[in-house]
């Protein structure tokens, strides 16, 4: 006769295989159609050119080289590849600063919603979720409006003639900047707003009571108490950023490149796929430093408030 | 009386919160205004009209991309909550075992990853899958907005999940419900705001996207996003302003059901 | 009680809380108080009677619709909290869940730009008033809530304030400590000299701790006095039912002169009552016996009535009584080992009721 211990036993372990079966579903699609192609591009980057796109099944490492270093056509010297390397630059400090932009804005924004009274907070929220849920396109379209030479910004500018021919905003990296300031700032509202809603407000009437200044009670307890939906906003704005590509696509032109229009070339025109696919995991692997650091930064804030 | 100190207000955070959403929806007012311009030209105002809207109606090309988003939309997002749903009901309530973490990561993986890498990945792979099999129909397209809405449809379900009380599946197995009659008559009806919730959040992702179709798309397979991509590129007229208004529209429709929605439930 | 003069004065401080559409909230009416220096001061009543509102108008967390608060003279109103020589211990004590214990001593002194070596002294001094020396460098969330009660009082007084306002600081502590702070707080009172206001519903709290009390209801203050003045002599009858058990009798005045006042009660007993107001004779007054102050026999006596309950208590004996024309009736007796002397439900007895025992209110 089976004891009770192994009927328990036994019936843990046929929940646990139906929870397996459950799930199997929906861990099969997102190999199929997700995860599993992010290991046949490792693959990828591992082969030759073709001649008119794809891949000769020959084993190289030039892709991984020439991510980083050219090779001269005339000598085979190897030297830094300067074009991939500004590209780099342009994406992680054009990340960098919206990161920065939109917590400059969103701070003060999540604050404000925050401290309205419940039954408004919803309507606040909802006229920053709209924006998000709005398509990425058409949000960025409508920067390119702005921003064009006969646009909003150029009008007024001459209206107000400040200038009397239009300034040529579109296809810079200060239109870039602008338009995924602009298309990411929800993105960092919610997550701050998420940590603000649960301050306690006692706690800065504490910080008052004992002479704290408003900037003090700002810098001392408001911004330590919502650290981790700083990082939290910071990282959910730089990971997108930084694989951006219609944003820069629109607001670019061809010649404000990010790592996401690089990639795309290599598919299309540089029909140079094996290059592609080593920048897609060099993209890949910069994103997952960050995911680390903020998962590290998690745990840290975890620990010491539990 | 002296000026009240009021201890929740910090200095000039008003005034930058009304500028952010100020800014927020200039663009987009802007782009919805010049949709009734009378005019070939973005720039001036010549009058309200409503020819725009005409013009992409009787565009053949944005007609038919409209119906194929929302086809690809509509069929994606029901088997990402099908299957999100199961496999949150498979990871919530339960203690801890041997690959629920793993699971979680994997679920999630698609949100984790930027979209142009996913997108690079499934070209490789499908274009040697369509020279394989010869296939090139929408099948692709739908399994891949299937997975990267997954994890979308997954997050309301799950959190709606554990919020539940566990005591309401006991109780109803104390009254001779077995694990399915359970389930049919009191798990599901309680769930039903979340999945709702992470079908109508799947629908508007898999609307949106851009990046992924682009890439993954046969000719002719236009949705209606890489369709005024495309336009973008060549020049607009207020045409795509006229699109993109009904497609605001649309979201805006969506979302607001899907607040009031959520909003009544809690 | 050194000296006289008024720490704190309220003047004519009233608040309204603007609710949704047409329901704004007195939540303070016309309140005037004046505290007294290195006193401790207490504002007792019930929640909701206005006075958490009165000590957030004095931190400054809140202002007043009319009226004005004097801080040792002069007018607070213009001053954000962080200028006022005021410090709060929370209800819920609001530590810093991100600093340590030493660093929330430490904060208000931080604030005000003392010298590290100050602070440094003076967070170690307070720690060993309220004895958590070997705590310094926990975080506030790895103590208990005796000690996270301490640490607020500590960073409270770390700045040495002219005035300590506490909200409730015992009321989330179990009974036990409860009363062990009750002493600490006394104590700390006593050696630091600083005027403490201190908020509390607990009736008992406020009778033991404070040098005098005020007590509040729907915006009002409705008497200050000692705790003697406000257990033996209330002025109205809500004092009088909220602190303390308390028996109401009706009467009839028939004279009074020198605070006191010759009283027929229903049942036709005469008795003697003191009286803090003036009555005429024929008029109708409501009369206050605490359950000590009555004396059950088993004949005769004022009033008459029937033992309904008998409900034993170790150090005394509350028996509930029907009095004849239907009213209850409490006395409360010492017990002693007599065994011939209690009494049993249904037992006719008679209540005595003493001289000085009864008093006159105002409704």
């Amino acid at each position: 006769m089976a004891t009770a211990k192994e009927i328990a036993d036994k019936a843990e372990r046929n929940d646990i295989r139906s929870r397996w079966l459950l799930s199997a579903p929906a861990l099969l699609i997102v190999f199929l159609a997700a995860l599993g192609p992010l290991l046949i591009v490792v693959v990828y980057s591992f082969l030759t050119p073709g001649n008119y796109g794809d891949v000769k099944w020959q084993f190289s490492t030039d892709a991984w080289v020439s991510v980083l270093l050219q090779r001269d056509a005339f000598d085979d010297t190897l030297s830094f590849a300067s074009a991939h390397l500004s590209i780099f630059w342009r994406s992680v400090s054009l990340s960098a600063m919206t990161t920065i932009l939109t917590l400059i804005l969103g701070f003060p924004t999540a604050y404000f919603i925050a401290t309205r009274p419940e039954h408004r907070r919803d309507i606040w929220l909802f006229l920053i979720t709209i924006p998000f849920w709005t398509n990425l396109l058409i949000r960025t379209f409508a920067m390119q409006e702005v921003l064009r030479n006969d646009g909003l910004i150029n009008w007024l500018l001459q209206l107000l003639r400040i200038t009397d021919h239009p300034i040529q905003l579109m296809y810079t990296n200060f239109a870039v900047l602008l338009g995924m300031v602009y298309v990411f700032l929800p993105l960092m509202v919610l997550p701050l707003y998420a940590s603000m809603e649960k301050i306690d407000f006692r706690l800065i009437e504490a910080g008052y009571d004992l002479y704290a200044t408003r900037f003090q009670v700002l810098r001392r307890i408001i911004v330590p108490l919502v650290a981790p939906g700083i990082v939290a906003g910071s990282i959910l704005v730089f990971i997108p950023s930084l694989g951006a590509y219609v944003t820069p696509r629109v607001l670019g032109g061809g010649t404000n490149l990010m790592i996401g229009n690089l990639i795309e070339l290599q598919f299309g025109q540089g029909r140079n796929w094996p290059l592609g696919a080593a920048l897609s995991i060099t993209l890949m692997a910069i994103v997952m430093v960050a995911l680390l650091f903020y998962v590290r930064n998690m745990t840290r804030s975890d620990g010491s408030h539990g | 009386m002296a000026k009240r100190f009021d201890v929740r207000q910090q200095n000039g955070f008003v005034t930058i919160a009304m500028v952010c959403f100020f800014l927020l929806y200039l663009p987009i007012g802007t782009l919805v205004v010049f949709a009734f311009n009378d005019n070939e030209s973005l720039a001036i105002w010549k009058g309200f009209s409503l020819r725009w809207f005409h013009v992409a109606w009787n565009n053949t090309l944005v007609i038919e991309s409209s119906i194929r988003s929302f086809q690809i939309a509509a069929v994606a997002a029901i088997l990402a909550t099908i299957t999100a749903t199961m496999a949150a009901l498979a990871t919530t309530r339960t203690k801890p075992y041997r690959g629920l973490t793993f699971k979680y990561a994997f679920i999630n993986q698609p949100l984790m990853v930027p979209e142009i890498v996913t997108a690079v990945a499934l070209l490789i792979v499908f274009s040697r899958i369509k020279i394989w099999t010869g296939y090139s129909g929408l099948g692709y397209l739908i399994a891949a907005h299937t997975a990267f809405c997954i994890p979308f449809a997954y997050l309301p379900i799950r959190a709606r999940l554990e919020s539940m009380d566990l005591s309401l599946e006991t109780a109803a197995a104390d009254l001779y419900a077995g694990k399915w009659q359970a389930f049919r008559h009191v798990t599901l009806p309680l769930l039903w705001p979340g999945i709702l919730a992470g079908l109508m959040l799947a629908f508007v992702v898999s609307l949106d996207d851009v990046v992924i179709t682009e890439f993954v798309k046969s000719g002719g397979q236009d949705t209606l996003p890489t369709f005024m991509l495309g336009q973008i590129r060549r020049g607009v007229t207020p045409e795509i302003n006229a699109i993109s208004t009904v497609f605001l529209v649309l979201s805006i429709g969506i979302v607001t059901a899907f607040f009031f929605f959520s909003r009544k439930r809690t | 009680m050194t000296a006289m003069r008024p720490a704190v004065e309220a003047k004519g401080v009233t608040r309204v809380f603007q609710g949704t559409g047409q329901d704004a909230v007195r939540a303070l009416d016309n309140v005037s108080v004046s505290i007294r220096e290195n006193e401790f001061f207490t504002l007792l009543g019930p929640s909701g009677c206005g006075k958490t509102t009165l000590l957030r108008l004095i931190a400054g967390f809140d202002f007043p619709s009319a009226g004005e608060i004097l801080l040792y003279g002069q007018d607070i109103a213009p001053l954000p909290p962080f200028k006022r020589p005021v410090n709060t211990v929370f209800q819920s004590y609001a530590l810093f869940p991100h600093m340590t214990v030493a660093e929330n001593i430490g904060f208000g002194l931080k604030m005000l730009g003392k010298p590290k070596a100050e602070i440094e002294a003076r967070v170690d001094a307070m720690l060993t008033l309220v004895h958590m020396q070997k705590l310094k460098s926990r975080r506030t969330s790895q103590i208990s809530g005796g000690q996270q009660q301490r640490v607020a009082l500590a960073r409270a007084l770390a700045p040495q304030p002219k005035v300590l306002l506490l909200d409730e600081p015992l009321s989330a502590l179990d009974y036990k400590l409860r009363k062990e702070m009750q002493i600490e707080l006394k104590r700390l009172q006593h050696e630091t000299g600083i005027t403490f206001i201190f908020v509390t519903h607990d009736q008992e709290e406020a009778l033991t701790m404070s040098d005098r009390i005020a007590v509040m209801s729907s915006g009002k203050i409705l008497q200050v006095g000692t705790p003697w003045d406000i257990y033996d002599h209330p002025a109205q009858r809500f004092v009088a039912d909220f602190i303390g058990e308390t028996n109401f009798l009706d009467g009839t005045v028939e004279g009074a002169a020198d605070g006191k006042a010759r009283v027929t009660l229903r049942s036709g007993a005469r008795i003697l009552a003191t009286t803090t107001s003036d009555f005429r004779p024929g008029s109708q007054a409501t009369l206050m016996v605490r359950p000590e102050h009555a004396r059950l026999v088993k004949a005769a006596g004022d009033l008459s009535g029937t033992v309904e309950t008998v409900v034993y208590f170790g150090t005394d004996t509350h028996i509930h009584i029907r009095l004849a024309d239907g009213g209850p009736f409490i006395v409360r007796q010492q017990n002693s080992r007599c065994a011939g002397c209690g009494f049993e439900a249904g037992d006719k007895v008679g209540i005595q009721i003493g001289d000085a025992a009864a008093q006159m209110l105002k409704d």
